[in-house]
Protein backbone atom coordinates (compact mmCIF):
# COMPACT_ATOMS: atom_id res chain seq x y z
CA UNK A 1 0.00 0.00 0.00
CA UNK A 2 2.71 2.47 1.01
CA UNK A 3 4.83 1.35 -1.92
CA UNK A 4 2.03 2.01 -4.40
CA UNK A 5 1.27 5.42 -2.95
CA UNK A 6 4.95 6.34 -3.17
CA UNK A 7 5.30 5.13 -6.72
CA UNK A 8 2.22 6.98 -7.88
CA UNK A 9 3.38 10.22 -6.39
CA UNK A 10 6.74 10.37 -8.11
CA UNK A 11 7.68 10.67 -11.75
CA UNK A 12 10.62 8.26 -11.29
CA UNK A 13 9.88 4.98 -13.12
CA UNK A 14 10.14 2.99 -9.95
CA UNK A 15 10.09 -0.72 -10.07
CA UNK A 16 12.95 -1.06 -12.60
CA UNK A 17 12.16 -3.55 -15.35
CA UNK A 18 13.83 -5.38 -18.21
CA UNK A 19 13.11 -2.31 -20.37
CA UNK A 20 15.80 -0.41 -18.47
CA UNK A 21 18.44 -2.59 -20.14
CA UNK A 22 17.47 -1.51 -23.66
CA UNK A 23 19.30 1.74 -24.15
CA UNK A 24 18.40 4.16 -26.95
CA UNK A 25 20.28 3.86 -30.20
CA UNK A 26 23.42 5.92 -30.82
CA UNK A 27 24.06 5.77 -34.55
CA UNK A 28 20.60 6.76 -35.74
CA UNK A 29 20.62 9.10 -32.74
CA UNK A 30 17.98 8.57 -30.05
CA UNK A 31 15.89 6.16 -32.07
CA UNK A 32 13.96 3.50 -30.13
CA UNK A 33 13.70 -0.17 -31.11
CA UNK A 34 16.91 0.10 -33.08
CA UNK A 35 19.75 -1.83 -31.49
CA UNK A 36 22.53 -1.89 -34.08
CA UNK A 37 24.80 0.61 -32.34
CA UNK A 38 24.01 1.34 -28.70
CA UNK A 39 26.08 2.13 -25.64
CA UNK A 40 26.47 -1.65 -25.18
CA UNK A 41 28.02 -2.08 -28.65
CA UNK A 42 30.40 0.80 -28.05
CA UNK A 43 31.42 -0.67 -24.68
CA UNK A 44 32.28 -4.07 -26.17
CA UNK A 45 34.49 -2.47 -28.85
CA UNK A 46 36.02 -0.24 -26.22
CA UNK A 47 36.84 -3.21 -23.97
CA UNK A 48 38.44 -5.16 -26.82
CA UNK A 49 40.44 -2.12 -27.93
CA UNK A 50 41.56 -1.28 -24.39
CA UNK A 51 42.82 -4.82 -23.73
CA UNK A 52 44.69 -5.07 -27.06
CA UNK A 53 46.28 -1.63 -26.72
CA UNK A 54 47.19 -2.10 -23.07
CA UNK A 55 48.95 -5.42 -23.59
CA UNK A 56 50.70 -4.21 -26.76
CA UNK A 57 51.95 -1.05 -25.06
CA UNK A 58 53.06 -2.73 -21.87
CA UNK A 59 55.04 -5.39 -23.72
CA UNK A 60 56.36 -3.31 -26.61
CA UNK A 61 59.71 -2.71 -24.97
CA UNK A 62 60.10 -5.42 -22.29
CA UNK A 63 62.67 -4.72 -19.58
CA UNK A 64 64.49 -7.20 -17.40
CA UNK A 65 63.49 -5.08 -14.42
CA UNK A 66 59.86 -4.48 -15.36
CA UNK A 67 58.25 -1.08 -15.40
CA UNK A 68 55.02 -0.61 -13.50
CA UNK A 69 52.86 -1.16 -16.60
CA UNK A 70 54.76 -4.26 -17.61
CA UNK A 71 54.60 -5.58 -14.07
CA UNK A 72 50.81 -5.31 -13.93
CA UNK A 73 50.38 -6.98 -17.32
CA UNK A 74 52.77 -9.75 -16.35
CA UNK A 75 51.02 -10.25 -13.00
CA UNK A 76 47.65 -10.69 -14.71
CA UNK A 77 49.08 -13.17 -17.18
CA UNK A 78 51.09 -14.91 -14.47
CA UNK A 79 48.05 -15.21 -12.23
CA UNK A 80 45.92 -16.85 -14.90
CA UNK A 81 48.75 -19.06 -16.16
CA UNK A 82 49.96 -20.31 -12.76
CA UNK A 83 46.81 -20.27 -10.64
CA UNK A 84 44.30 -21.41 -13.25
CA UNK A 85 45.87 -22.98 -16.33
CA UNK A 86 48.86 -24.83 -14.85
CA UNK A 87 47.09 -25.64 -11.57
CA UNK A 88 44.25 -27.36 -13.37
CA UNK A 89 45.76 -28.65 -16.60
CA UNK A 90 49.36 -29.36 -15.57
CA UNK A 91 52.11 -28.79 -18.13
CA UNK A 92 49.53 -28.76 -20.96
CA UNK A 93 47.96 -25.66 -19.39
CA UNK A 94 50.65 -23.28 -20.68
CA UNK A 95 49.28 -23.63 -24.21
CA UNK A 96 45.85 -22.49 -23.03
CA UNK A 97 47.08 -19.63 -20.84
CA UNK A 98 46.91 -16.91 -23.56
CA UNK A 99 43.26 -17.65 -24.31
CA UNK A 100 42.35 -17.89 -20.62
CA UNK A 101 44.09 -14.57 -19.93
CA UNK A 102 42.24 -12.87 -22.79
CA UNK A 103 38.97 -14.34 -21.58
CA UNK A 104 39.64 -13.28 -17.99
CA UNK A 105 40.58 -9.71 -18.96
CA UNK A 106 37.63 -9.33 -21.31
CA UNK A 107 35.06 -10.62 -18.82
CA UNK A 108 36.64 -8.62 -16.00
CA UNK A 109 36.66 -5.37 -17.98
CA UNK A 110 33.16 -5.72 -19.44
CA UNK A 111 31.86 -6.65 -15.97
CA UNK A 112 33.67 -3.70 -14.46
CA UNK A 113 31.69 -1.33 -16.70
CA UNK A 114 28.68 -2.07 -14.50
CA UNK A 115 30.11 -0.04 -11.61
CA UNK A 116 32.33 2.40 -13.50
CA UNK A 117 30.84 5.86 -12.87
CA UNK A 118 28.98 7.34 -15.90
CA UNK A 119 29.14 4.03 -17.81
CA UNK A 120 27.34 1.88 -15.22
CA UNK A 121 26.01 -0.85 -17.42
CA UNK A 122 27.76 -4.05 -18.35
CA UNK A 123 27.48 -5.57 -21.84
CA UNK A 124 27.30 -8.89 -20.01
CA UNK A 125 23.87 -7.93 -18.65
CA UNK A 126 22.60 -8.82 -22.14
CA UNK A 127 22.48 -12.58 -22.66
CA UNK A 128 24.01 -12.31 -26.16
CA UNK A 129 27.56 -11.52 -25.04
CA UNK A 130 27.94 -14.25 -22.36
CA UNK A 131 26.40 -16.67 -24.87
CA UNK A 132 29.15 -16.03 -27.40
CA UNK A 133 31.83 -16.48 -24.73
CA UNK A 134 30.19 -19.71 -23.55
CA UNK A 135 29.93 -21.04 -27.11
CA UNK A 136 33.66 -20.42 -27.59
CA UNK A 137 34.40 -22.39 -24.39
CA UNK A 138 32.01 -25.16 -25.51
CA UNK A 139 33.61 -25.53 -28.93
CA UNK A 140 37.07 -25.28 -27.33
CA UNK A 141 36.64 -28.16 -24.90
CA UNK A 142 34.98 -30.45 -27.46
CA UNK A 143 37.64 -29.64 -30.07
CA UNK A 144 40.49 -30.17 -27.62
CA UNK A 145 39.00 -33.45 -26.43
CA UNK A 146 38.51 -34.78 -29.96
CA UNK A 147 42.01 -33.72 -31.00
CA UNK A 148 43.55 -35.35 -27.93
CA UNK A 149 41.59 -38.63 -27.83
CA UNK A 150 40.02 -38.98 -31.24
CA UNK A 151 36.30 -38.73 -31.90
CA UNK A 152 35.12 -42.11 -30.59
CA UNK A 153 37.30 -42.23 -27.49
CA UNK A 154 36.41 -38.66 -26.49
CA UNK A 155 32.68 -39.35 -26.54
CA UNK A 156 33.20 -42.72 -24.87
CA UNK A 157 35.14 -41.05 -22.05
CA UNK A 158 32.64 -38.23 -21.78
CA UNK A 159 29.45 -40.28 -21.93
CA UNK A 160 30.20 -43.71 -20.43
CA UNK A 161 31.21 -43.60 -16.77
CA UNK A 162 32.82 -46.67 -15.21
CA UNK A 163 29.69 -48.27 -13.78
CA UNK A 164 27.90 -51.62 -13.94
CA UNK A 165 26.23 -52.17 -17.33
CA UNK A 166 22.66 -52.26 -16.01
CA UNK A 167 22.86 -48.70 -14.70
CA UNK A 168 24.32 -47.29 -17.95
CA UNK A 169 20.97 -46.67 -19.72
CA UNK A 170 20.24 -44.26 -16.88
CA UNK A 171 23.70 -42.71 -16.62
CA UNK A 172 24.44 -42.06 -20.30
CA UNK A 173 21.50 -39.68 -20.86
CA UNK A 174 22.35 -37.88 -17.60
CA UNK A 175 26.00 -37.52 -18.62
CA UNK A 176 24.98 -36.29 -22.07
CA UNK A 177 22.52 -33.80 -20.61
CA UNK A 178 24.96 -32.44 -18.02
CA UNK A 179 28.04 -32.30 -20.27
CA UNK A 180 26.72 -31.17 -23.62
CA UNK A 181 23.53 -29.27 -22.79
CA UNK A 182 23.66 -27.89 -19.25
CA UNK A 183 27.33 -26.80 -19.32
CA UNK A 184 27.15 -24.08 -22.00
CA UNK A 185 23.74 -22.88 -20.80
CA UNK A 186 24.81 -22.46 -17.17
CA UNK A 187 28.13 -20.92 -18.20
CA UNK A 188 26.34 -18.18 -20.15
CA UNK A 189 23.45 -17.81 -17.75
CA UNK A 190 25.65 -17.49 -14.66
CA UNK A 191 27.55 -14.49 -15.98
CA UNK A 192 24.45 -12.92 -17.49
CA UNK A 193 22.27 -13.34 -14.42
CA UNK A 194 24.92 -12.01 -12.06
CA UNK A 195 25.40 -8.85 -14.09
CA UNK A 196 21.66 -8.49 -14.72
CA UNK A 197 20.77 -8.90 -11.06
CA UNK A 198 23.59 -6.59 -9.98
CA UNK A 199 22.41 -3.80 -12.28
CA UNK A 200 18.83 -4.36 -11.15
CA UNK A 201 19.76 -4.16 -7.44
CA UNK A 202 21.69 -0.91 -7.95
CA UNK A 203 18.71 0.50 -9.89
CA UNK A 204 16.29 -0.47 -7.13
CA UNK A 205 18.26 1.33 -4.43
CA UNK A 206 19.24 4.38 -6.50
CA UNK A 207 15.79 4.99 -7.99
CA UNK A 208 14.22 3.98 -4.68
CA UNK A 209 16.11 6.86 -3.04
CA UNK A 210 14.51 9.32 -5.48
CA UNK A 211 11.09 7.80 -4.90
CA UNK A 212 11.47 8.18 -1.14
CA UNK A 213 12.73 11.75 -1.56
CA UNK A 214 9.73 12.65 -3.73
CA UNK A 215 7.23 11.24 -1.26
CA UNK A 216 4.82 13.58 0.49
CA UNK A 217 5.48 12.49 4.05
CA UNK A 218 8.26 14.37 5.80
CA UNK A 219 9.10 11.22 7.78
CA UNK A 220 9.81 9.15 4.69
CA UNK A 221 12.06 11.70 2.91
CA UNK A 222 15.16 11.16 5.11
CA UNK A 223 15.01 7.42 4.37
CA UNK A 224 16.30 8.21 0.87
CA UNK A 225 19.75 8.78 2.39
CA UNK A 226 19.68 5.22 3.74
CA UNK A 227 18.71 3.94 0.31
CA UNK A 228 21.58 5.75 -1.38
CA UNK A 229 24.03 4.56 1.29
CA UNK A 230 22.84 1.03 0.57
CA UNK A 231 23.48 1.54 -3.14
CA UNK A 232 27.07 2.60 -2.38
CA UNK A 233 27.58 -0.45 -0.15
CA UNK A 234 26.11 -2.72 -2.81
CA UNK A 235 28.45 -1.21 -5.40
CA UNK A 236 31.33 -2.65 -3.36
CA UNK A 237 29.52 -6.00 -3.26
CA UNK A 238 29.25 -5.72 -7.05
CA UNK A 239 33.02 -5.24 -7.24
CA UNK A 240 33.43 -8.58 -5.45
CA UNK A 241 30.93 -10.27 -7.77
CA UNK A 242 32.64 -8.82 -10.85
CA UNK A 243 36.05 -10.25 -10.00
CA UNK A 244 34.56 -13.52 -8.78
CA UNK A 245 32.50 -14.10 -11.93
CA UNK A 246 35.45 -13.39 -14.22
CA UNK A 247 37.52 -15.87 -12.21
CA UNK A 248 34.74 -18.47 -12.09
CA UNK A 249 34.17 -18.24 -15.85
CA UNK A 250 37.84 -18.95 -16.53
CA UNK A 251 38.10 -21.69 -13.89
CA UNK A 252 35.04 -23.46 -15.27
CA UNK A 253 36.36 -23.24 -18.84
CA UNK A 254 39.65 -24.68 -17.57
CA UNK A 255 37.85 -27.47 -15.74
CA UNK A 256 35.88 -28.41 -18.88
CA UNK A 257 39.13 -28.55 -20.84
CA UNK A 258 40.63 -30.61 -18.00
CA UNK A 259 37.71 -33.04 -18.24
CA UNK A 260 38.17 -33.31 -22.00
CA UNK A 261 41.90 -33.98 -21.66
CA UNK A 262 41.62 -36.44 -18.73
CA UNK A 263 42.75 -39.94 -19.66
CA UNK A 264 40.27 -41.91 -17.59
CA UNK A 265 36.92 -40.89 -16.26
CA UNK B 1 -16.05 -16.35 1.58
CA UNK B 2 -12.57 -15.05 0.96
CA UNK B 3 -10.19 -15.17 3.88
CA UNK B 4 -7.24 -13.68 2.06
CA UNK B 5 -6.52 -12.41 -1.40
CA UNK B 6 -3.26 -11.64 -3.12
CA UNK B 7 -2.97 -9.43 -6.16
CA UNK B 8 -0.03 -8.59 -8.36
CA UNK B 9 3.05 -10.63 -8.96
CA UNK B 10 4.18 -13.37 -6.60
CA UNK B 11 7.56 -13.57 -8.34
CA UNK B 12 9.44 -12.07 -5.39
CA UNK B 13 8.00 -14.65 -2.97
CA UNK B 14 8.70 -17.42 -5.46
CA UNK B 15 12.28 -16.30 -5.87
CA UNK B 16 12.68 -16.11 -2.11
CA UNK B 17 11.57 -19.74 -1.84
CA UNK B 18 13.81 -20.74 -4.75
CA UNK B 19 16.84 -19.16 -3.10
CA UNK B 20 16.57 -21.30 0.06
CA UNK B 21 18.13 -24.39 -1.53
CA UNK B 22 21.13 -22.70 -3.17
CA UNK B 23 21.62 -20.69 0.03
CA UNK B 24 22.00 -23.86 2.05
CA UNK B 25 24.15 -25.40 -0.67
CA UNK B 26 26.58 -22.50 -0.87
CA UNK B 27 26.79 -22.52 2.92
CA UNK B 28 27.70 -26.21 2.89
CA UNK B 29 30.42 -25.67 0.29
CA UNK B 30 32.17 -22.97 2.27
CA UNK B 31 31.62 -24.76 5.59
CA UNK B 32 33.37 -27.81 4.16
CA UNK B 33 36.19 -25.67 2.80
CA UNK B 34 36.75 -23.86 6.08
CA UNK B 35 36.69 -27.12 8.00
CA UNK B 36 39.10 -28.87 5.67
CA UNK B 37 41.45 -25.89 5.79
CA UNK B 38 41.30 -25.78 9.57
CA UNK B 39 42.13 -29.48 9.78
CA UNK B 40 44.82 -29.42 7.12
CA UNK B 41 45.99 -25.88 6.33
CA UNK B 42 48.43 -26.97 3.61
CA UNK B 43 45.52 -28.36 1.53
CA UNK B 44 43.88 -24.94 1.21
CA UNK B 45 45.34 -24.10 -2.22
CA UNK B 46 44.62 -27.56 -3.57
CA UNK B 47 40.92 -27.49 -2.71
CA UNK B 48 40.27 -23.88 -3.73
CA UNK B 49 39.43 -24.54 -7.44
CA UNK B 50 36.91 -27.18 -6.36
CA UNK B 51 35.35 -24.68 -3.95
CA UNK B 52 34.75 -22.19 -6.76
CA UNK B 53 33.49 -24.83 -9.16
CA UNK B 54 31.09 -26.20 -6.55
CA UNK B 55 30.02 -22.71 -5.58
CA UNK B 56 29.41 -21.78 -9.22
CA UNK B 57 27.39 -24.90 -9.96
CA UNK B 58 25.15 -24.37 -6.92
CA UNK B 59 24.85 -20.64 -7.51
CA UNK B 60 23.59 -21.39 -11.03
CA UNK B 61 20.38 -22.74 -9.46
CA UNK B 62 19.64 -19.43 -7.74
CA UNK B 63 20.45 -17.56 -10.94
CA UNK B 64 18.14 -19.81 -12.97
CA UNK B 65 15.47 -18.65 -10.53
CA UNK B 66 16.14 -14.99 -11.39
CA UNK B 67 16.24 -15.59 -15.14
CA UNK B 68 13.10 -17.73 -15.35
CA UNK B 69 11.23 -15.34 -13.10
CA UNK B 70 11.63 -12.68 -15.77
CA UNK B 71 11.09 -15.05 -18.70
CA UNK B 72 7.81 -16.43 -17.39
CA UNK B 73 6.59 -13.07 -16.16
CA UNK B 74 5.95 -12.16 -19.82
CA UNK B 75 3.39 -14.96 -20.14
CA UNK B 76 0.65 -13.23 -18.19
Amino acid sequence: MIGQALALKSEVPFPPSVEDFYLPSILPWGEHNNYWVTKITVLVWLAAAAIIIYFLLSYRNPQLVPTKKQWIAESIYGFVRNNVAVDMLGHRGVAFAPYFTTLFCFVLLTNFFSILPVVQISPNSHIAFPTVLAVISYVLFIYVGIRHHGFVKFFRNALIPPAPWFILPLLIPIEFFSTFIVRPITLALRLFANMFAGHMILLVFTLGGFVLLNSESLFIKPASVVSWAMSIALTFLELLVIVLQAYVFVVLTASYVQGALADEH
Amino acid sequence: MELAAVSGSLAAIGYGLAAIGPGIGVGLVFAAYIQSTARQPESSRMTLPYVWIGFAVIEALALLGIAFGFIWAQGQ
